[in-house]
Protein backbone atom coordinates (compact mmCIF):
# COMPACT_ATOMS: atom_id res chain seq x y z
CA UNK A 1 0.00 0.00 0.00
CA UNK A 2 2.66 2.59 1.14
CA UNK A 3 4.60 1.57 -1.89
CA UNK A 4 1.77 2.43 -3.98
CA UNK A 5 1.31 5.64 -2.60
CA UNK A 6 4.73 6.43 -3.42
CA UNK A 7 4.56 5.42 -6.63
CA UNK A 8 1.90 7.24 -7.54
CA UNK A 9 3.30 10.22 -5.60
CA UNK A 10 6.72 9.95 -8.04
CA UNK A 11 4.32 9.97 -10.91
CA UNK A 12 2.16 13.00 -9.57
CA UNK A 13 5.67 15.06 -8.83
CA UNK A 14 6.46 14.07 -12.62
CA UNK A 15 3.53 15.29 -14.25
CA UNK A 16 3.81 18.38 -12.03
CA UNK A 17 7.60 19.20 -13.58
CA UNK A 18 6.57 18.22 -17.08
CA UNK A 19 3.50 20.43 -16.60
CA UNK A 20 5.64 23.14 -15.11
CA UNK A 21 4.82 26.06 -17.86
CA UNK A 22 6.30 29.27 -16.24
CA UNK A 23 8.03 31.85 -18.03
CA UNK A 24 10.36 33.90 -16.38
CA UNK A 25 10.68 36.97 -18.15
CA UNK A 26 13.84 38.94 -18.32
CA UNK A 27 12.40 41.94 -16.88
CA UNK A 28 9.34 41.73 -14.43
CA UNK A 29 8.73 46.01 -14.35
CA UNK A 30 8.98 45.72 -10.54
CA UNK A 31 10.10 49.18 -8.94
CA UNK A 32 10.53 52.74 -10.32
CA UNK A 33 13.41 53.98 -12.10
CA UNK A 34 15.77 56.31 -9.81
CA UNK A 35 16.00 59.77 -10.29
CA UNK A 36 19.33 61.63 -10.84
CA UNK A 37 18.42 63.49 -7.44
CA UNK A 38 17.44 60.91 -5.79
CA UNK A 39 20.80 59.12 -6.53
CA UNK A 40 23.20 61.99 -5.59
CA UNK A 41 20.98 62.32 -2.24
CA UNK A 42 22.54 58.87 -1.59
CA UNK A 43 25.79 58.33 -3.08
CA UNK A 44 28.23 59.14 -1.20
CA UNK A 45 31.16 56.59 -2.25
CA UNK A 46 34.60 57.57 -2.92
CA UNK A 47 36.52 55.61 -5.37
CA UNK A 48 40.43 55.33 -5.15
CA UNK A 49 41.08 57.63 -8.18
CA UNK A 50 39.14 60.47 -6.55
CA UNK A 51 35.59 59.60 -8.00
CA UNK A 52 33.46 60.95 -5.99
CA UNK A 53 35.46 63.64 -3.41
CA UNK A 54 33.41 66.36 -2.71
CA UNK A 55 34.77 70.11 -3.29
CA UNK A 56 36.27 71.67 -0.27
CA UNK A 57 39.90 71.33 1.21
CA UNK A 58 41.52 71.06 4.63
CA UNK A 59 44.93 71.82 6.75
CA UNK A 60 46.09 69.45 9.24
CA UNK A 61 46.31 72.73 11.91
CA UNK A 62 42.87 73.06 11.67
CA UNK A 63 42.01 69.60 11.50
CA UNK A 64 43.51 69.11 14.75
CA UNK A 65 41.36 71.77 16.27
CA UNK A 66 38.85 69.92 15.03
CA UNK A 67 40.04 66.63 16.12
CA UNK A 68 40.76 67.68 19.66
CA UNK A 69 37.15 68.34 19.69
CA UNK A 70 35.08 65.68 17.98
CA UNK A 71 38.06 62.80 17.80
CA UNK A 72 40.58 63.06 21.09
CA UNK A 73 38.00 61.59 23.71
CA UNK A 74 37.85 58.21 21.96
CA UNK A 75 41.59 58.08 19.98
CA UNK A 76 43.77 59.68 22.60
CA UNK A 77 44.76 63.53 22.21
CA UNK A 78 47.22 62.77 19.73
CA UNK A 79 46.03 59.65 17.93
CA UNK A 80 49.32 57.62 18.90
CA UNK A 81 47.86 56.56 22.14
CA UNK A 82 47.46 52.97 22.67
CA UNK A 83 43.57 52.56 22.26
CA UNK A 84 42.01 49.99 20.22
CA UNK A 85 41.11 52.41 17.67
CA UNK A 86 44.92 53.67 17.44
CA UNK A 87 45.37 56.33 14.42
CA UNK A 88 48.95 57.37 14.46
CA UNK A 89 51.98 55.33 14.10
CA UNK A 90 54.24 56.26 11.28
CA UNK A 91 55.12 53.47 8.67
CA UNK A 92 58.17 51.21 9.89
CA UNK A 93 56.82 52.65 13.47
CA UNK A 94 57.44 48.81 15.68
CA UNK A 95 54.08 49.15 17.11
CA UNK A 96 52.26 46.39 16.45
CA UNK A 97 48.86 48.08 15.90
CA UNK A 98 47.68 49.04 12.43
CA UNK A 99 47.22 52.46 11.90
CA UNK A 100 46.50 54.68 8.85
CA UNK A 101 50.23 54.98 8.46
CA UNK A 102 51.43 51.71 8.50
CA UNK A 103 48.65 49.90 7.37
CA UNK A 104 46.02 51.65 5.15
CA UNK A 105 46.72 51.34 1.81
CA UNK A 106 44.61 54.21 0.16
CA UNK A 107 44.35 57.90 1.23
CA UNK A 108 40.55 58.32 -0.11
CA UNK A 109 39.45 55.68 2.64
CA UNK A 110 40.21 58.31 5.36
CA UNK A 111 38.08 60.97 4.14
CA UNK A 112 35.43 58.18 2.85
CA UNK A 113 35.20 56.40 6.15
CA UNK A 114 35.55 59.55 8.89
CA UNK A 115 32.45 61.13 6.80
CA UNK A 116 30.22 57.78 6.98
CA UNK A 117 30.94 56.96 9.85
CA UNK A 118 32.46 59.49 12.57
CA UNK A 119 32.19 60.84 14.84
CA UNK A 120 30.73 57.87 17.24
CA UNK A 121 28.66 59.34 19.39
CA UNK A 122 27.29 61.84 15.99
CA UNK A 123 27.92 60.12 12.68
CA UNK A 124 27.51 61.59 9.38
CA UNK A 125 27.46 65.12 11.48
CA UNK A 126 31.03 66.82 9.85
CA UNK A 127 30.85 69.02 7.04
CA UNK A 128 32.99 68.08 4.00
CA UNK A 129 35.30 71.02 5.19
CA UNK A 130 35.32 69.66 8.54
CA UNK A 131 36.39 65.98 6.87
CA UNK A 132 39.04 67.41 4.39
CA UNK A 133 40.45 69.13 8.09
CA UNK A 134 40.62 65.77 9.88
CA UNK A 135 42.08 64.03 6.54
CA UNK A 136 44.92 66.38 6.15
CA UNK A 137 45.83 66.18 9.89
CA UNK A 138 45.93 62.16 10.03
CA UNK A 139 48.15 62.24 7.11
CA UNK A 140 50.14 65.02 8.63
CA UNK A 141 50.39 63.51 11.79
CA UNK A 142 51.36 59.81 10.63
CA UNK A 143 54.41 61.56 8.80
CA UNK A 144 52.90 61.25 5.26
CA UNK A 145 52.46 65.07 3.91
CA UNK A 146 53.94 67.65 5.77
CA UNK A 147 51.81 70.47 7.24
CA UNK A 148 51.65 72.59 4.97
CA UNK A 149 49.89 70.60 2.47
CA UNK A 150 46.23 71.32 1.12
CA UNK A 151 44.03 68.30 0.90
CA UNK A 152 41.48 68.42 -1.58
CA UNK A 153 39.70 66.49 -4.15
CA UNK A 154 42.80 66.85 -6.50
CA UNK A 155 45.53 66.11 -4.27
CA UNK A 156 43.73 63.49 -1.93
CA UNK A 157 44.18 60.37 -4.72
CA UNK A 158 47.25 61.49 -5.72
CA UNK A 159 48.74 60.35 -2.15
CA UNK A 160 50.76 57.03 -2.31
CA UNK A 161 50.33 55.07 1.14
CA UNK A 162 53.38 53.72 2.71
CA UNK A 163 51.62 50.98 2.93
CA UNK A 164 50.06 50.20 -0.17
CA UNK A 165 53.14 47.76 -1.68
CA UNK A 166 51.91 45.13 0.65
CA UNK A 167 48.81 44.31 -0.56
CA UNK A 168 48.69 41.62 -2.38
CA UNK A 169 45.33 39.59 -3.74
CA UNK A 170 44.08 36.48 -2.01
CA UNK A 171 45.48 33.36 -4.05
CA UNK A 172 43.74 30.72 -2.21
CA UNK A 173 41.43 28.42 -4.09
CA UNK A 174 40.55 25.22 -2.46
CA UNK A 175 42.15 22.32 -2.75
CA UNK A 176 44.85 20.51 -0.39
CA UNK A 177 47.25 23.08 0.46
CA UNK A 178 46.96 25.72 3.27
CA UNK A 179 47.37 29.87 3.07
CA UNK B 1 16.36 19.30 41.76
CA UNK B 2 19.89 21.45 40.41
CA UNK B 3 17.82 22.73 37.45
CA UNK B 4 14.71 24.17 40.04
CA UNK B 5 17.32 25.78 41.62
CA UNK B 6 18.39 27.56 38.44
CA UNK B 7 14.12 29.15 38.70
CA UNK B 8 13.96 32.56 40.08
CA UNK B 9 12.42 32.71 43.16
CA UNK B 10 10.25 34.84 42.24
CA UNK B 11 8.87 32.80 39.43
CA UNK B 12 8.30 30.04 42.04
CA UNK B 13 6.36 31.64 44.55
CA UNK B 14 4.03 33.12 41.69
CA UNK B 15 3.50 29.77 40.47
CA UNK B 16 2.59 28.35 43.58
CA UNK B 17 -0.38 31.29 44.23
CA UNK B 18 -1.16 30.87 40.22
CA UNK B 19 -1.78 27.29 40.36
CA UNK B 20 -3.77 27.62 43.53
CA UNK B 21 -5.96 30.32 41.68
CA UNK B 22 -5.77 27.95 38.76
CA UNK B 23 -8.09 25.34 40.30
CA UNK B 24 -10.85 27.70 40.99
CA UNK B 25 -10.68 29.75 36.94
CA UNK B 26 -9.74 27.32 35.33
CA UNK B 27 -7.28 28.97 32.68
CA UNK B 28 -4.48 30.98 33.46
CA UNK B 29 -2.12 32.98 31.15
CA UNK B 30 1.05 32.95 32.33
CA UNK B 31 4.30 33.16 30.50
CA UNK B 32 5.87 29.83 30.27
CA UNK B 33 9.48 31.55 31.73
CA UNK B 34 6.84 31.75 34.76
CA UNK B 35 5.66 28.39 34.87
CA UNK B 36 5.23 26.96 37.77
CA UNK B 37 7.13 22.98 38.16
CA UNK B 38 5.15 20.52 39.52
CA UNK B 39 6.33 16.81 40.85
CA UNK B 40 3.42 15.29 38.82
CA UNK B 41 2.23 17.38 35.58
CA UNK B 42 -0.59 14.84 34.82
CA UNK B 43 -2.39 16.67 38.35
CA UNK B 44 -2.70 20.35 36.99
CA UNK B 45 -3.95 22.00 33.80
CA UNK B 46 -0.95 23.33 31.69
CA UNK B 47 -0.74 26.52 29.84
CA UNK B 48 -3.63 27.29 27.18
CA UNK B 49 -2.08 28.14 23.49
CA UNK B 50 -0.58 31.68 23.09
CA UNK B 51 0.80 33.71 20.72
CA UNK B 52 3.90 33.24 20.52
CA UNK B 53 5.94 29.92 21.57
CA UNK B 54 8.81 30.23 24.69
CA UNK B 55 11.71 28.36 25.95
CA UNK B 56 11.27 26.02 28.67
CA UNK B 57 12.67 27.76 31.60
CA UNK B 58 14.93 25.08 31.98
CA UNK B 59 16.60 26.21 28.95
CA UNK B 60 18.27 29.45 29.03
CA UNK B 61 21.01 29.15 25.80
CA UNK B 62 22.01 32.84 25.07
CA UNK B 63 24.34 34.59 23.02
CA UNK B 64 27.52 35.72 24.33
CA UNK B 65 28.02 39.46 23.80
CA UNK B 66 30.55 41.93 23.94
CA UNK B 67 30.20 45.78 22.78
CA UNK B 68 30.95 44.68 18.89
CA UNK B 69 29.03 41.28 18.97
CA UNK B 70 27.15 38.36 20.23
CA UNK B 71 28.47 34.86 20.10
CA UNK B 72 25.82 31.30 19.51
CA UNK B 73 26.29 29.25 21.80
CA UNK B 74 27.21 25.74 19.81
CA UNK B 75 27.97 23.75 22.27
CA UNK B 76 23.96 24.72 23.80
CA UNK B 77 22.46 23.38 19.57
CA UNK B 78 21.43 20.00 18.53
CA UNK B 79 21.30 20.28 14.85
CA UNK B 80 22.38 22.82 11.58
CA UNK B 81 19.47 25.54 11.79
CA UNK B 82 20.31 28.10 14.98
CA UNK B 83 17.42 29.97 16.05
CA UNK B 84 17.39 33.09 15.00
CA UNK B 85 17.43 34.79 17.85
CA UNK B 86 20.42 32.86 19.13
CA UNK B 87 22.15 34.15 15.48
CA UNK B 88 25.43 35.71 16.18
CA UNK B 89 25.73 39.44 15.54
CA UNK B 90 28.43 41.68 14.36
CA UNK B 91 27.82 45.49 14.00
CA UNK B 92 29.52 48.34 13.61
CA UNK B 93 27.52 51.25 14.89
CA UNK B 94 24.87 48.95 16.68
CA UNK B 95 21.57 47.58 15.29
CA UNK B 96 19.13 50.23 13.14
CA UNK B 97 15.81 50.69 13.60
CA UNK B 98 13.82 50.38 10.25
CA UNK B 99 10.32 51.23 9.19
CA UNK B 100 9.94 48.56 6.80
CA UNK B 101 7.84 50.65 4.89
CA UNK B 102 10.28 53.67 4.23
CA UNK B 103 12.44 50.87 3.24
CA UNK B 104 14.14 51.12 -0.31
CA UNK B 105 16.98 49.81 -2.32
CA UNK B 106 18.84 51.79 -4.58
CA UNK B 107 20.57 50.27 -7.34
CA UNK B 108 22.92 52.37 -9.41
CA UNK B 109 26.09 53.16 -11.09
CA UNK B 110 26.93 50.88 -14.89
CA UNK B 111 23.28 49.95 -15.14
CA UNK B 112 20.82 50.68 -18.28
CA UNK B 113 18.28 52.07 -15.48
CA UNK B 114 18.87 53.00 -11.91
CA UNK B 115 16.21 51.79 -9.97
CA UNK B 116 14.49 52.18 -6.40
CA UNK B 117 12.97 48.78 -5.15
CA UNK B 118 10.71 49.23 -2.25
CA UNK B 119 10.59 46.17 0.28
CA UNK B 120 7.26 45.00 -1.07
CA UNK B 121 8.69 45.18 -4.70
CA UNK B 122 11.42 43.14 -3.88
CA UNK B 123 8.60 40.38 -2.42
CA UNK B 124 7.50 40.51 -5.78
CA UNK B 125 9.76 38.82 -7.31
CA UNK B 126 10.37 35.16 -7.20
CA UNK B 127 12.27 34.01 -4.45
CA UNK B 128 14.66 31.31 -3.22
CA UNK B 129 15.04 29.81 -0.23
CA UNK B 130 18.73 28.29 0.86
CA UNK B 131 20.27 27.04 4.23
CA UNK B 132 23.59 28.44 4.41
CA UNK B 133 25.77 29.72 7.09
CA UNK B 134 27.33 33.60 7.87
CA UNK B 135 30.35 33.26 9.33
CA UNK B 136 32.47 36.16 10.63
CA UNK B 137 36.11 35.92 9.11
CA UNK B 138 37.43 36.82 12.51
CA UNK B 139 36.43 34.05 14.21
CA UNK B 140 39.22 32.44 16.09
CA UNK B 141 39.78 32.85 19.96
CA UNK B 142 42.44 31.34 22.31
CA UNK B 143 44.24 31.74 25.12
CA UNK B 144 42.81 29.82 27.69
CA UNK B 145 41.21 26.08 28.98
CA UNK B 146 37.96 27.31 29.95
CA UNK B 147 36.43 28.69 26.76
CA UNK B 148 33.73 26.91 24.93
CA UNK B 149 32.63 26.46 21.63
CA UNK B 150 30.88 29.93 21.67
CA UNK B 151 33.78 31.91 22.68
CA UNK B 152 36.17 29.74 20.30
CA UNK B 153 34.29 30.31 17.54
CA UNK B 154 30.55 31.46 18.12
CA UNK B 155 30.63 34.01 14.95
CA UNK B 156 29.22 31.41 12.80
CA UNK B 157 25.25 30.47 12.09
CA UNK B 158 23.22 29.01 9.92
CA UNK B 159 19.61 29.85 8.55
CA UNK B 160 17.15 28.93 6.27
CA UNK B 161 17.64 32.82 4.01
CA UNK B 162 14.80 33.59 1.47
CA UNK B 163 14.58 36.48 -0.84
CA UNK B 164 15.45 37.49 -4.15
CA UNK B 165 18.96 36.68 -6.18
CA UNK B 166 20.44 39.76 -6.82
CA UNK B 167 21.11 38.24 -10.23
CA UNK B 168 17.53 38.65 -10.93
CA UNK B 169 17.56 42.50 -9.73
CA UNK B 170 20.99 43.03 -11.54
CA UNK B 171 18.94 41.55 -15.04
CA UNK B 172 16.21 44.13 -13.98
CA UNK B 173 18.20 47.00 -14.19
CA UNK B 174 20.08 45.98 -16.83
CA UNK B 175 23.53 45.62 -15.37
CA UNK B 176 26.78 46.46 -17.68
CA UNK B 177 28.32 43.94 -19.24
CA UNK B 178 31.53 46.17 -18.37
CA UNK B 179 30.69 46.57 -14.84
CA UNK B 180 33.32 44.44 -12.29
CA UNK B 181 32.28 45.26 -8.63
CA UNK B 182 29.54 46.37 -6.93
CA UNK B 183 29.01 48.28 -3.85
CA UNK B 184 27.20 47.67 -1.03
CA UNK B 185 26.20 49.87 1.74
CA UNK B 186 24.28 49.57 4.65
CA UNK B 187 21.65 51.82 6.37
CA UNK B 188 23.43 52.02 9.80
CA UNK B 189 25.24 54.78 11.49
CA UNK B 190 28.62 53.15 10.23
CA UNK B 191 26.69 53.58 6.78
CA UNK B 192 28.76 50.14 6.28
CA UNK B 193 30.73 49.13 2.54
CA UNK B 194 31.68 46.59 0.55
CA UNK B 195 32.97 46.05 -2.50
CA UNK B 196 31.92 42.69 -3.84
CA UNK B 197 32.73 40.79 -7.80
CA UNK B 198 30.28 41.56 -10.06
CA UNK B 199 30.73 37.87 -10.52
CA UNK B 200 29.29 36.86 -7.39
CA UNK B 201 26.18 38.81 -8.07
CA UNK B 202 25.37 37.00 -10.76
CA UNK B 203 26.46 33.34 -9.26
CA UNK B 204 24.52 33.18 -6.21
CA UNK B 205 24.07 36.46 -4.04
CA UNK B 206 20.91 37.12 -2.43
CA UNK B 207 19.16 40.14 -0.98
CA UNK B 208 17.30 37.72 1.84
CA UNK B 209 14.36 39.39 3.77
CA UNK B 210 13.26 35.88 5.27
CA UNK B 211 15.35 33.97 7.71
CA UNK B 212 14.01 30.94 9.27
CA UNK B 213 10.60 31.57 7.62
CA UNK B 214 10.22 34.76 9.27
CA UNK B 215 11.08 38.42 8.64
CA UNK B 216 14.64 38.65 9.29
CA UNK B 217 15.49 39.72 12.70
CA UNK B 218 17.08 43.31 13.31
CA UNK B 219 20.06 41.87 14.21
CA UNK B 220 20.68 40.08 10.88
CA UNK B 221 19.62 42.77 8.99
CA UNK B 222 15.82 43.80 8.80
CA UNK B 223 14.08 44.56 6.56
CA UNK B 224 16.88 43.13 3.94
CA UNK B 225 20.44 42.00 3.58
CA UNK B 226 22.86 40.95 1.21
CA UNK B 227 23.69 37.27 1.13
CA UNK B 228 26.87 35.88 -0.06
CA UNK B 229 27.01 32.15 0.48
CA UNK B 230 30.65 31.11 1.57
CA UNK B 231 31.81 34.25 1.95
CA UNK B 232 33.21 36.34 5.15
CA UNK B 233 30.17 37.51 7.19
CA UNK B 234 31.28 41.13 6.67
CA UNK B 235 30.34 41.66 2.97
CA UNK B 236 27.15 40.33 3.85
CA UNK B 237 25.86 43.78 4.56
CA UNK B 238 23.01 44.06 6.80
CA UNK B 239 20.36 46.77 6.60
CA UNK B 240 21.33 47.43 2.53
CA UNK B 241 20.21 51.03 0.64
CA UNK B 242 22.50 50.90 -1.91
CA UNK B 243 24.58 48.80 -4.85
CA UNK B 244 26.43 50.97 -6.78
CA UNK B 245 28.06 48.50 -10.19
CA UNK B 246 31.71 50.16 -10.64
CA UNK B 247 34.66 48.77 -12.80
CA UNK B 248 36.80 49.21 -9.76
CA UNK B 249 36.74 47.97 -6.35
CA UNK B 250 35.94 51.47 -4.08
CA UNK B 251 38.92 50.13 -1.16
CA UNK B 252 36.50 51.17 1.81
CA UNK B 253 38.21 51.24 5.19
CA UNK B 254 36.26 47.30 5.90
CA UNK B 255 38.03 46.15 3.07
CA UNK B 256 41.59 47.81 3.49
CA UNK B 257 42.28 48.38 7.43
CA UNK B 258 40.12 45.54 8.55
CA UNK B 259 38.93 42.21 6.99
CA UNK B 260 42.60 41.68 5.48
CA UNK B 261 45.74 39.80 6.87
CA UNK B 262 49.60 39.78 7.57
CA UNK B 263 50.91 37.04 5.85
CA UNK B 264 54.84 36.02 5.38
CA UNK B 265 57.09 38.51 4.46
CA UNK B 266 54.64 41.43 5.72
CA UNK B 267 52.56 41.05 2.72
CA UNK B 268 49.06 41.91 3.45
CA UNK B 269 46.29 39.78 2.07
CA UNK B 270 43.12 41.38 0.49
CA UNK B 271 39.93 40.16 -0.51
CA UNK B 272 40.08 37.25 1.23
CA UNK B 273 36.50 36.14 0.73
CA UNK B 274 36.07 32.60 0.97
CA UNK B 275 35.66 30.61 4.29
CA UNK B 276 38.09 27.88 4.09
CA UNK B 277 36.72 24.36 5.68
CA UNK B 278 36.38 24.00 9.81
CA UNK B 279 34.51 21.59 12.08
CA UNK B 280 34.55 21.80 15.94
CA UNK B 281 33.15 19.14 18.25
CA UNK B 282 30.63 20.90 20.51
CA UNK B 283 29.94 17.67 22.65
CA UNK B 284 31.87 16.98 24.71
CA UNK B 285 33.44 20.27 25.11
CA UNK B 286 33.75 22.85 28.04
CA UNK B 287 32.50 23.84 30.04
CA UNK B 288 30.49 19.92 29.77
CA UNK B 289 31.44 16.84 31.51
CA UNK B 290 31.46 13.60 30.76
CA UNK B 291 31.62 9.58 32.21
CA UNK B 292 33.36 6.49 31.00
CA UNK B 293 31.59 4.53 28.80
CA UNK B 294 29.63 5.63 25.46
CA UNK B 295 30.12 8.69 24.13
CA UNK B 296 28.41 9.91 20.77
CA UNK B 297 31.29 13.00 19.77
CA UNK B 298 28.73 15.33 18.08
CA UNK B 299 29.74 18.67 15.91
CA UNK B 300 29.73 20.73 13.36
CA UNK B 301 31.96 21.33 9.98
CA UNK B 302 31.49 23.64 7.16
CA UNK B 303 32.70 25.72 3.99
CA UNK B 304 32.65 28.29 2.62
CA UNK B 305 33.92 26.64 -0.88
CA UNK B 306 31.17 23.34 -1.37
CA UNK B 307 30.08 20.71 0.72
CA UNK B 308 32.16 19.18 3.81
CA UNK B 309 32.93 15.75 1.88
CA UNK B 310 33.81 14.16 5.43
CA UNK B 311 34.78 14.75 9.10
CA UNK B 312 37.77 12.95 10.64
CA UNK B 313 37.86 11.95 14.32
CA UNK B 314 40.70 11.27 16.54
CA UNK B 315 40.30 9.99 20.27
CA UNK B 316 43.90 10.01 21.06
CA UNK B 317 45.60 13.14 20.11
CA UNK B 318 46.04 13.09 16.52
CA UNK B 319 47.74 9.57 16.25
CA UNK B 320 44.35 8.10 14.67
CA UNK B 321 41.64 9.46 12.69
CA UNK B 322 38.39 8.01 12.38
CA UNK B 323 35.33 8.94 9.85
CA UNK B 324 32.35 10.39 11.55
CA UNK B 325 28.99 9.62 10.66
CA UNK B 326 27.68 13.00 8.29
CA UNK B 327 24.24 13.85 9.05
CA UNK B 328 22.29 14.24 6.43
CA UNK B 329 21.27 16.96 5.14
CA UNK B 330 24.85 17.68 3.70
CA UNK B 331 24.35 20.97 2.01
CA UNK B 332 26.33 22.92 -0.35
CA UNK B 333 28.39 26.28 2.35
CA UNK B 334 26.39 25.14 4.77
CA UNK B 335 26.78 23.40 9.05
CA UNK B 336 26.57 20.01 8.53
CA UNK B 337 26.53 18.01 11.61
CA UNK B 338 28.62 15.38 12.50
CA UNK B 339 28.45 12.35 15.19
CA UNK B 340 31.17 9.58 16.07
CA UNK B 341 30.20 7.08 18.75
CA UNK B 342 33.16 6.59 20.93
CA UNK B 343 33.96 4.14 24.50
CA UNK B 344 35.94 6.43 26.44
CA UNK B 345 37.97 3.70 28.85
CA UNK B 346 38.28 7.20 31.34
CA UNK B 347 42.36 7.52 31.05
CA UNK B 348 42.80 11.32 29.92
CA UNK B 349 42.96 12.37 26.26
CA UNK B 350 42.48 14.71 24.12
CA UNK B 351 39.83 14.59 21.08
CA UNK B 352 39.67 16.63 17.75
CA UNK B 353 38.12 16.82 14.58
CA UNK B 354 39.26 18.01 11.56
CA UNK B 355 36.69 18.84 8.49
CA UNK B 356 37.60 17.66 4.64
CA UNK B 357 35.47 19.70 1.95
CA UNK B 358 34.73 18.54 -1.71
CA UNK B 359 37.49 20.86 -3.26
CA UNK B 360 39.98 18.40 -1.18
CA UNK B 361 40.81 20.72 1.29
CA UNK B 362 41.74 19.86 4.95
CA UNK B 363 40.92 21.89 7.89
CA UNK B 364 44.70 22.92 8.74
CA UNK B 365 46.40 22.33 12.61
CA UNK B 366 47.15 25.96 13.69
CA UNK B 367 51.05 25.11 13.20
CA UNK B 368 50.45 24.53 9.34
CA UNK B 369 48.37 28.03 9.58
CA UNK B 370 51.62 29.53 11.30
CA UNK B 371 54.07 28.26 8.36
CA UNK B 372 52.07 28.74 5.50
CA UNK B 373 51.47 32.80 7.31
CA UNK B 374 54.23 33.51 9.23
CA UNK B 375 53.51 34.30 13.36
CA UNK B 376 52.97 37.26 12.77
CA UNK B 377 49.62 36.79 11.02
CA UNK B 378 46.33 38.31 11.43
CA UNK B 379 43.54 37.20 13.16
CA UNK B 380 40.93 36.66 10.19
CA UNK B 381 40.51 33.63 8.20
CA UNK B 382 41.79 31.98 11.24
CA UNK B 383 40.26 27.62 11.03
CA UNK B 384 42.28 25.22 12.69
CA UNK B 385 41.83 21.83 14.26
CA UNK B 386 40.36 22.76 17.35
CA UNK B 387 41.36 20.31 20.42
CA UNK B 388 39.61 19.34 23.63
CA UNK B 389 41.16 17.96 26.71
CA UNK B 390 39.47 15.34 28.54
CA UNK B 391 40.29 14.85 32.43
CA UNK B 392 40.51 11.29 34.46
CA UNK B 393 37.40 12.88 35.85
CA UNK B 394 35.52 13.68 32.93
CA UNK B 395 36.17 17.43 33.00
CA UNK B 396 36.60 19.10 29.31
CA UNK B 397 38.80 21.21 28.36
CA UNK B 398 39.83 23.44 25.37
CA UNK B 399 43.32 22.93 24.30
CA UNK B 400 44.85 26.53 23.83
CA UNK B 401 47.99 26.65 21.62
CA UNK B 402 50.37 30.11 21.62
CA UNK B 403 51.59 31.63 18.97
CA UNK B 404 52.32 34.94 19.43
Amino acid sequence: MLRSISIIGMLFLLVACKGNNEKFPERYGFGRLASQAEIDSQNISIRPDGHGLPAGSGIAATGKVIYLAKCAMCHGPTGTEPTANRLVAPFGDTTKSKTIGNYWPYATTIFDYIRRAMPFNAPGSLTNEEVYHLTAFLLCSNHIIDSTKIINQVTLPEIVMPAKHLYVDDDRKGGNEVK
Amino acid sequence: MDQEKKLPRRAMIKAAAISATAAFVGKVNLPATEQPTNDDPTKIQGTPPGKVGTRSPFEQPSKKASDISGRTPLQDLYGIITPSDLHFERSHAGVPAINPDKYELLIHGMVERPMIFKLKDLKRFPAISRIAFIECSGNFRSGKETMTPQEICGLTSQSEWTGVMLSTLFREVGVSPKATWFLAEGSDAAVMTRSIPVEKGWKDAMIAYGQNGEAIRPEQGYPARLFLPGWEGNMNVKWIRRIELSDQPFMTREETSKYTETIKDHKIRQFSFDMDARSIITYPSYPQEVEKGWIEIRGIAWSGRGKIERVEISTDGGKHWQYARLQEPVLDKAHTYFRYLWHWDGSPTEIMSRAVDDTGYYQPFLKQLIDARGAEMGGYHLNPVTSWLIERGGRVLFKPEKWK
